[in-house]
């Protein structure tokens, strides 16, 4: 049993295929936990899923980092319940402080939809620890605003640190320029906090969850948060 | 009270809307444009208060929400 909360604010629109995923891999039920709300109900993980919450007003992800509902997320993953976010997910986490850098407008200025390859950096993430160390996979992006980008002293530090969870990279791993979508800084596609408890991505791996949806590379990420979860209560 | 807030991003982070407008400048004929940056411009109203109070809350509204400082600076004006 894995208890999973799955914030929704208006605006996000992969909220109902995370719940999918996270259940078919967890066989658990999801809860959908209103932007509006006070508190997150008790549970193991936490999903800031995709879309494009409160229209992208301002900055991608600024007007949901200060939603009631956040104070609350922030305090539990303060506190350790682990955090997912996924693409405008990934951005409200950094507009909340809780990971460094920020996301701007791709190098390209153009909404880049398609299944990229990228490397697992670490696997020893919450939520990336059914992967190999230096694994190739294929998960899709579709965003405008994935150009990650920090100060290289923050760059430098999640370097040495081992805090890049994914990188993306040609079909055999070489994190070439050419195979950087985005722009982002060092082909960053995601990072992870000290503890490894929060992450957050622009690869959408609840988009190629099952064989029907054309591959199973993202499946390892609920996986890997249903392992850790059993893992810590056994 | 007027404020007017400008954000702007730091130097040294990559603009290419910034970019992408220079070109289009540039090929409308107007030689000699460099280093375009596009930035917002916000204007909010204040009730009543004293200017270092209004200064402390625009100052305060600029850090909590209207500029991202990993990427971007503000400026402001107070203007009756």
């Amino acid at each position: 049993m894995i208890r999973t909360a799955v914030i929704v604010f208006p605006g996000s629109n992969c909220d109902r295929d995370m719940k999918v995923a996270m259940e078919a891999v967890t066989g658990s039920p999801v809860a959908m936990v209103w932007h509006g709300d006070a508190e997150v109900p008790a549970c193991d993980v936490m999903v800031l899923p995709g879309g494009f919450s409160y229209g992208d007003y301002l900055r991608c992800g600024a007007m949901a980092a200060k939603s009631p509902i956040m104070r609350d997320v922030i305090a539990k993953a303060k506190a350790g319940t682990p955090l997912l976010g996924v693409c405008n997910g990934f951005q409200v986490l950094l507009e909340t402080g809780l990971l460094p850098g920020a996301l701007m407008r791709n190098a390209s200025l153009k909404f880049i939809c398609r299944d990229v390859h990228m490397t697992c950096d670490n696997n020893e993430t919450f939520f990336t620890n059914c992967y190999r160390k230096g694994e190739v996979v294929t998960i899709p992006i579709a965003h405008h605003d994935g150009n990650y980008f920090a100060s290289d002293d923050d760059v430098a530090r999640l370097e040495g640190d081992g805090r890049v969870v994914f990188r993306y990279s040609d079909a055999v791993g070489n994190a070439t320029p050419e195979a950087n979508p985005n722009g982002s800084v060092a082909n960053i596609a995601g990072i992870s906090d000290a503890t490894g408890r929060i992450v957050g991505m622009m690869p959408h791996p609840e988009r190629l969850f099952e064989k029907a949806l054309g591959g199973t590379d993202g499946r390892r990420v609920f996986e890997s948060a249903l392992f850790s979860v059993t893992e810590a209560t056994t | 009270m007027k404020a007017h807030i400008k954000i702007t991003l730091k130097p040294g982070v990559l603009d290419p809307q910034g970019k992408a407008i220079e070109h289009a400048l540039g090929s409308l004929g107007f030689n000699g444009v460099d280093e375009v940056r596009q930035g917002k411009f916000i204007e909010v109203e204040l009730a009543e208060m004293d200017e270092a109070s209004a200064r402390a809350a625009v100052e305060q509204m600029c850090e909590k929400l209207l500029a991202n400082t990993v990427i971007e600076n503000y400026a402001y004006e107070l203007v009756a």
